[in-house]
């Protein structure tokens, strides 16, 4: 099987990957469907309910990610380029919504979504890795005060230009590192990217998904309840072993040996589950339990930042550690 | 398809995904569900865009047979404002400056009477307070007037985030219309009574 894997092109590699993905997920997509069935001659417990509802929702967001993935790597990388920009202004969108601004950063605002942000996905597509990872916390951090100091308006000063950045850094400039790792080349790794930002996104939602399930049967006190309710050191620990674990069995799609992909899988898991933890801590300070409007969804749009926030703080971190330690 | 409505249709479109992008133009239907029965949509006022974000989250079978009010002097001064109002819009021209013996409402009027539904604010300007000005009298002369007419009040939120006034390029910030449990004109209900009870439905809306 490894033997016949390794005689494919990446391009065939990359192709075969995917169609075992896309197999799982029917399999489990089928699976839920056949259990909804069944469940209604039988009349079950609420919770029963609930945990099929919660699964089911888990595996339209796999869905989702799995088909842009795909969608992305099909396309190849000026597609995927324009994808990811595409989330990442939905996902700024709706940060942005959550913390009311002034009139005064309007021109701020103008400049984060209609410059900065076509800026930094442009560098990605044109490979300027040096200036991409300067260009946000470098020259649009002073930017972005400049610009609304000619406002006039001071009130608050300080934390609106904070909001504003903040809400670059995560949604623009995390999520721009993902189509960066798909430009990325390696020695015996050309045209194999989308394998690395594969590795990359399957091994934090395992991470996420096994720490969820991990909260939700060991029912142990809550760390931080001020954040959240099911959040607990012991499950995290056992979540980051388990998300290298994943790391360590897919290290034959990565250009890494087995104990550096699970010192990767290690970084990226932290880096995301403590990412989740931030924006919860955002959320409850905004008084919601999801992004979007309210956590009402009419046009589909709405918690997109929901299901990426993971990912915008775990790709930054796994990019410069696979950039600077692999001599990328 | 004549050519002229082609490009009107072209221009509905992209108008609605320009508006689809910017804000979501999210529709929350709460008191009542979104019916092609005739009506008067009564919304609080805060920006420009109030009237395309009404226009945008309608469904669209309800979009074709609604009818925004456009202020006649500011929308006919040039043949592109004129078309996008007509052709794309479809408004109802309605004059600002009251002139002698006419009566402002009477192109509303006419327009119900052909069986449109409308979109009002009654307010009259924007406001730029954190409630609603008080209504105008348009809303209750018309409630009397046409009692089988459904009167529902809207909440636009967070428009007047995506382009204050004076700046010419918009941001994209999430905006949504919550449409709320139709109002009507009690037996012997005075004008003002009315009027008040009518933008607290309004208001009512913003905490939904």
């Amino acid at each position: 099987m490894n033997r016949f894997l390794r005689s494919l092109t990446a391009t065939e590699q990359v192709a075969a990957l995917f169609i075992i993905v896309f197999g799982i997920l029917t399999i489990a997509s089928v699976t839920a469907f056949l259990l909804s069935l069944r469940q209604r001659g039988a009349a079950r417990d609420e919770r029963w309910h609930a945990e099929l509802k919660n699964f089911r929702r888990l595996l339209s967001t796999s869905w989702f990610m799995v088909v842009v993935f795909w969608i992305g790597w099909a396309a190849g990388p000026a597609v995927a380029n324009i994808l990811f920009a595409l989330i990442s202004f939905f996902a700024l969108r709706e940060f942005i919504t959550l913390s009311p601004t002034r009139r005064g950063d309007h021109r701020s605002l103008v400049l984060a979504f209609f410059i900065v942000l076509p800026i930094q996905f442009w560098l990605v597509a044109t490979r300027h890795f040096d200036l991409f990872t300067v260009f946000i916390p470098v020259y649009v951090f002073l930017a972005i005060p400049v610009v609304s100091a000619f406002s006039g308006d001071t009130q608050r000063f300080l934390e609106r230009n904070a909001k504003l950045q903040w809400g670059i850094v995560v949604c623009v400039y995390g999520l721009s590192h993902v189509p960066a790792l798909m430009l990325l080349e390696f020695r015996d790794y050309e045209g194999k990217g989308a394998f690395l930002v594969f590795f990359l996104v399957l091994v934090v939602q395992a991470c996420m998904l096994l720490q969820h399930l991990l909260t939700r049967h060991l029912e142990r006190k809550a760390s931080i309840p001020a954040i959240s309710s099911s959040f607990n050191w012991y499950s995290w620990l056992l979540g980051m072993v388990l998300g290298s674990f994943v790391g360590a069995v897919l290290s034959f799609i990565t250009p890494f040996r087995t104990w550096q992909a699970v010192i990767m899988a290690f970084v990226a898991c932290v880096a995301g589950s403590m990412g989740h933890l931030v924006m919860k801590a955002l959320k409850r300070d905004r008084g919601v339990t999801a992004w979007g409007q309210r956590g009402i969804s009419v046009t589909g749009a709405n918690g997109l930042l929901d299901r990426v926030d993971a990912l915008c703080f775990a790709a930054p971190i796994f990019f410069h550690s696979v950039r600077w330690y692999s001599g990328a | 398809m004549s050519s002229n409505n082609l490009r009107a249709k072209a221009m509905g479109w992209g108008l609605l995904a320009l508006v689809r992008m910017l804000t979501g133009a999210q529709a929350r239907w709460y008191g009542c569900p979104p019916k092609a029965e005739q009506r008067i949509y009564f919304a609080n006022h805060q920006s420009h865009a109030d009237l395309v974000m009404i226009w945008a989250a309608l469904p669209e079978e309800l979009r074709s047979i609604t009818r925004p009010i456009a202020a006649k002097d500011y929308w006919t001064k040039s043949d592109f404002k004129r078309w996008i109002t007509t052709a794309v819009f479809n408004a109802v021209y309605v004059e600002r400056e009251r002139k002698e013996g006419e009566d402002p409402l009477q192109p509303l009027i006419e327009a119900l009477e052909h069986g449109d539904s409308l979109i009002i604010f009654p307010e009259g300007t924007r406001g730029h307070a954190e409630e609603p000005q008080p209504f105008k009298a348009g809303l209750y002369n018309l409630a009397q007037r046409f009692p089988h007419v459904v009167l529902v009040p809207a909440w636009i939120d967070n428009i007047q985030r995506v382009m204050p006034k004076g700046e010419v390029v918009p941001v994209p910030i999430l905006c949504s219309v919550t449409f709320g449990e139709p109002v009507q004109l009690r037996e012997g209900e005075d004008r003002k009574e009315f009027l008040e009870r009518a933008r607290q439905a309004v208001i009512a809306l913003r905490d939904v």
